[in-house]
């Protein structure tokens, strides 16, 4: 069998810097006129189905500071558990639902909101499924390489004793840095925590 | 698998601020699911004209950035050298004198009324893009008593899938900051730091008008195939 053989190497990362912003989300830091609005900013494009619910967060420093300069984005599958992308063979997503989601957070707080929908669950590797989750993405100054993790609903309590990657992970007592905490009816509380005892699970995936 | 040995650790002190920003714990490996698989979807519908033009995009009608005109191009690939097609770049700059366009920027050096900083393109179907923009300046800033960061470029590239996403930067060819800078020196290896060194492209300049200067991008993963049901790990 011919095999290609050819091996690059992936670019390495950089810190995305203090004015990812300028980039990322330009309104946000009054660089009006360039772009008619930031990406990401709406997950909900119209008549969306499901349960609509709001995650709310802070990301904090090994001191326990909360970052003000971090750029968070998400990525979910819709109601039903389907992707919005091309990648997704298993049928069609909800067209008034993007899945990606991107916010800077509060310039005074760095607390970050998403309005969007309670994700279905979607299968594992081997076909069991996974427990509803929103995978999450960190970059910031002194972020050398984007930290992936997953938000996981701690209000789902027997999906998430059968999801396939919680209960492979060997320090249980670290598991419930992924829930989301319920706050009320509809909102979730996620807090990051970047270093320290109550770290979060970062994912090599 | 990402090769955490060629990307920058987490920890390096000599860029102060991922001190307190680094996680002690080893990441948590595990095969990719389509979690990881898929990502967000950007058609051209969401570019405006001027989104790949840095020189014009924020300027008053019939002006332009000051400073040295340059075409920033190359191809985006997978890490088996194949295309990496319509996924989205978004780049960001300092001004020719070094200066950003943000509130929580202090540098004396002025900002340019007819440069905003921030550009966009998408990969065509064999994974090149291009834009146009001025070369950005060098720019001091507090980590050491005396440390200034190379002219660079931020990019951000999506890819195909989430496992894919990536921040990075482009620095100039020749340029002496970049040996210098503890931001580039976080890289373990110099093989590494030389793939975001942008060369000078005499062949691809616009004479009379702009320089050109070729930066390729790779996105770690095989292009994913259907295999067996079921997406292929990256």
């Amino acid at each position: 069998m011919i095999r290609d053989v050819t091996r690059l190497k992936e670019t390495p990362s950089q810190t995305a810097g203090p004015y990812v912003h300028i980039g990322c989300t330009p309104n946000f830091c009054d660089i009006g006129g360039v772009y008619p609005h930031d990406l990401g900013s709406k997950l909900i494009t119209g008549d969306v189905t499901g349960e609509r619910i709001t995650i709310k967060g802070t990301v904090f420093d090994g001191t326990g500071t909360p970052l003000k300069d971090a750029l968070i984005e998400i990525w979910q599958a819709d109601s039903a558990g389907l992707y919005n992308s091309v990648n997704e063979t298993r049928g069609t997503a909800d067209a008034n639902f993007t899945g990606w989601g991107r916010s800077p957070g509060d310039m005074d707080t760095g607390e970050f909101t998403f309005e969007t929908v309670k994700p279905g669950a979607v299968p594992f590797r081997d076909g069991r499924m996974m427990a509803p989750h929103v995978t999450f993405w960190i970059v910031a100054r002194g972020i050398n390489l984007g930290l992936h993790t997953r938000m996981y609903f701690e209000d789902e309590a027997e999906a998430n004793a059968a999801d396939p990657i919680l209960s492979k992970i060997e320090h249980q007592n670290r598991v419930p840095t992924l829930m989301a905490r319920r706050e009320e009816d509809g909102v979730y509380r996620f807090d990051i925590h970047l270093q320290g005892a109550d770290e979060t699970i970062f994912f090599d995936v | 698998m990402r090769d955490r040995a060629w990307h920058p650790p987490a920890l390096t002190p000599l860029y102060k601020t991922s001190v307190a920003r680094s996680p002690q714990r080893a990441p948590l490996s595990f095969a990719t699911t389509i979690s990881e698989e898929t990502s967000p979807v950007f058609g051209n519908d969401v570019l405006g004209p001027l989104d790949n033009d840095l020189i014009h995009n924020f300027a008053k009608d019939g002006a332009g950035a000051i400073g040295p005109r340059i075409v920033v191009y190359g191809r985006v690939v997978d890490e088996a050298n194949r295309p990496v097609p319509n996924t989205l770049i978004e780049v960001w700059q300092a001004n020719a004198g070094g200066r950003y366009r943000h509130k929580k920027e202090g540098y004396l050096a002025p900002l340019d009324p007819n440069f905003g900083g921030c550009g966009r393109c998408i990969t065509d179907e064999n994974g090149w893009y291009e834009f146009r923009t001025v070369q950005p300046g060098p720019y001091p800033w507090p980590n050491g008593p005396n440390d200034w960061r190379p002219a660079h470029i931020h990019f951000s590239i999506f890819g195909h899938a989430f496992a894919q996403r990536l921040i990075s930067q482009l620095y100039f060819e020749g340029d002496p900051m970049i040996w210098q800078c503890p931001i580039v020196g976080t890289i373990p290896t110099p093989e590494a730091i030389e793939t975001l060194v942008a060369k000078l492209d005499m062949g691809a300049t616009i004479p009379m008008d702009a320089r050109a200067y070729r930066f390729d991008i790779v996105l770690r993963g095989k292009r994913q195939t259907l295999f067996e049901n079921r997406m292929e790990g990256l």
